[in-house]
């Protein structure tokens, strides 16, 4: 094992002081909010408050304490199983890092949108870009899963002009997509991956850290599931009979019958 | 949608109570009145990941392979996490999910084994399909994973192929399914110099669950699963020895503020 760690981004002499990303956690950066901290970490760039404002706002409005919800349900199933609250808290930011939902559309959204403010700064329009992509990928960010309407929009917008980020080239861009995708299906409405991924390529976030801010939106929906979950009986959490579970599978058959007479497995 | 559906599993109430089970089935088998007793684990593994018994030399190969990889030793990043983990005092769980997140990686994880079991599937038993596929690494669309930093299968930081992996190679290729295994075998030399790199594990791990008839998923589920015994065995022996024992390095921080080269 090496016996010296060489960094960059800090350490922590215990009893003494920590250093975060060149500056005296303590000294330096004293008074500094979690989410600036938090996107300094990511970014190494130190964002206005107004843009910080924006992001906190982006992870207050879609944490929602639904139990139903996948990310919830794998953190309310742990505390109701009476395991321990983080590890189910752990569990549900991983299982948020999902390809229909969470992590993995808002990584592919700000890709798009990386690519197509460049293209858009070249003179391409929102129309010729749409058909550009679609050639060869998905859009990701335009119609949801459950339902093409997505709530989240118009609180969101509305903050983002409150904090004067409503005019920047990837926001703008990306309801100038909405309607190149709604033009080919009207059910492609923007969902939040779209104009929040949008709102990070305006503050400069590259795709990798746009990966690490935006799997933590849905955090605090977690731990109200997890505590509601805790104070239910064990084991009463969406419970299932047998009988409930729908079994579409081969009919019984023998462990002794798999195989045949030269050895080999049947079937 | 409400009610869960599996092709896998059946249970049977128990009269008195819809939750008791009497009788669970895999895939058809009756698992606890049938196949306890009869049954090895290997044996049921593969029967849960691809819906029938394997044959006695599926079944041998699977077996060979848990053995391989049940133990990546101390030294490996998965383990070396979940000892990490240990040494602290966390969880048993939080030492495995810790092993799960290392070892999922491309570097020697279950990525790399995906990767692999992939390009058994597209280039089969064609040498200069694998050297074009070696030469197309890294050119993956943009996804959760990073970019690959050396072909799938390869040891990206080795400079010479490992004993215990030639020796795993060997040891499967006598197993009756090894078809991808022997192949590998044969043209290993040459790939390796396609890659740039020495054969890795995954390497062996890949050809070996193609040759079960994995397909890529279940081959990195598989890759996951059979890592954690060891993982497991040296996330408590560290507890047990306490963290004071567990090695803390020194740091050089290259922008420290207070410009202190190195302190411990």
């Amino acid at each position: 094992m090496t016996d010296v760690l060489h960094t960059r981004v800090g350490a922590c002499w215990p009893g003494t002081r920590a250093v975060f990303r060149g500056h005296d956690l303590h000294d330096d950066l004293a008074g500094i909010g979690w989410m600036e901290l938090y996107v300094f970490g990511i970014t190494g760039r130190r964002l206005a408050p107004p843009q910080l404002r924006v992001l906190e706002g982006i992870w207050t409005l879609t944490s929602y304490p639904d139990t139903r919800l996948w990310n919830n349900r794998v953190a309310a199933l742990a505390a109701n199983a009476r395991s321990a609250s983080v590890l189910g808290l752990a569990a549900g930011i991983a299982a948020t890092e999902a390809g229909v939902f969470g992590g993995g559309p808002g990584l592919q959204s700000i890709d798009f949108f990386l690519r197509a403010g460049v293209l858009h700064g070249q003179g391409m329009s929102a129309e010729a870009i749409v058909e550009r992509e679609l050639q060869t990928r998905r859009i990701l960010g335009y119609g949801r899963p459950l339902n093409s309407t997505d709530e989240r929009l118009p609180p969101l917008m509305r903050l983002a002009e409150r904090e004067g980020l409503s005019q920047g080239l990837h926001y703008r861009l990306a309801f100038d997509v909405e309607q190149a995708m709604l033009r080919r299906k009207p059910f492609l409405k923007m969902n939040f991956a779209a104009l929040t991924s949008a709102l990070a390529a305006d503050m400069g976030f590259t795709a990798r850290q746009y990966q690490l801010y935006n799997i933590l939106k849905t955090l605090a929906g977690m731990p109200p599931c997890i505590l509601e979950a805790a104070d239910k009986p064990e084991g009463s959490l969406m419970p299932s009979a047998c009988d409930v579970v729908i079994y579409d599978g081969v009919g019984p058959r023998i462990w002794g019958d798999r195989l045949g007479n030269d050895g080999a497995a049947q079937g | 949608m409400n009610r869960l559906q599996t092709r896998i599993w059946h249970e049977a109430p128990e009269p008195g109570d819809p939750f008791a089970v009497r009788v669970a089935r895999c895939h058809g088998y009756d698992v606890f009145g049938d196949m306890l007793g009869r049954c090895r684990w290997v044996e049921l593994l593969f029967l849960l990941l691809r819906g029938e018994a394997p044959s006695r030399e599926q079944a041998a190969l699977l077996e060979d392979l848990a053995v391989a990889l049940a133990n990546p030793g101390p030294r490996d990043p998965a383990v070396h996490a979940a000892m990490a983990s240990a040494t602290g005092g966390a969880t048993a769980a939080a030492a495995l999910m810790a092993a799960l997140a290392v070892g999922a990686g491309r570097q020697g994880g279950a990525r790399d084994v995906f990767e692999a079991v992939t390009g058994w599937g597209q280039c089969g038993f064609d040498l200069p399909a694998w050297q074009a596929w070696a030469r197309a690494t890294g050119e993956q669309a943009l996804s959760i994973w990073p970019v690959a930093e050396h072909p799938a299968g390869f040891d990206g930081q080795a400079v010479q192929t490992s004993g215990i992996v030639l020796k795993t190679l060997a040891g499967l290729c006598v197993h009756v399914p090894a078809e991808r295994l022997r192949w590998l075998s044969a043209h290993r030399v040459a790939l390796e110099a396609a890659a740039g790199r020495p054969l890795a594990m995954t390497g062996v791990a890949a050809a070996a669950l193609a040759d079960l008839g994995f397909d890529a998923e279940q081959g990195e589920m598989l890759h996951l699963l059979l890592r954690l015994p060891g993982a497991a065995a040296h996330a408590l022996e560290q507890r047990a020895l306490g963290y004071k024992r567990f090695p803390f390095p020194a740091v050089q921080l290259d922008d420290d503020p207070a410009r202190a080269v190195v302190a411990s």
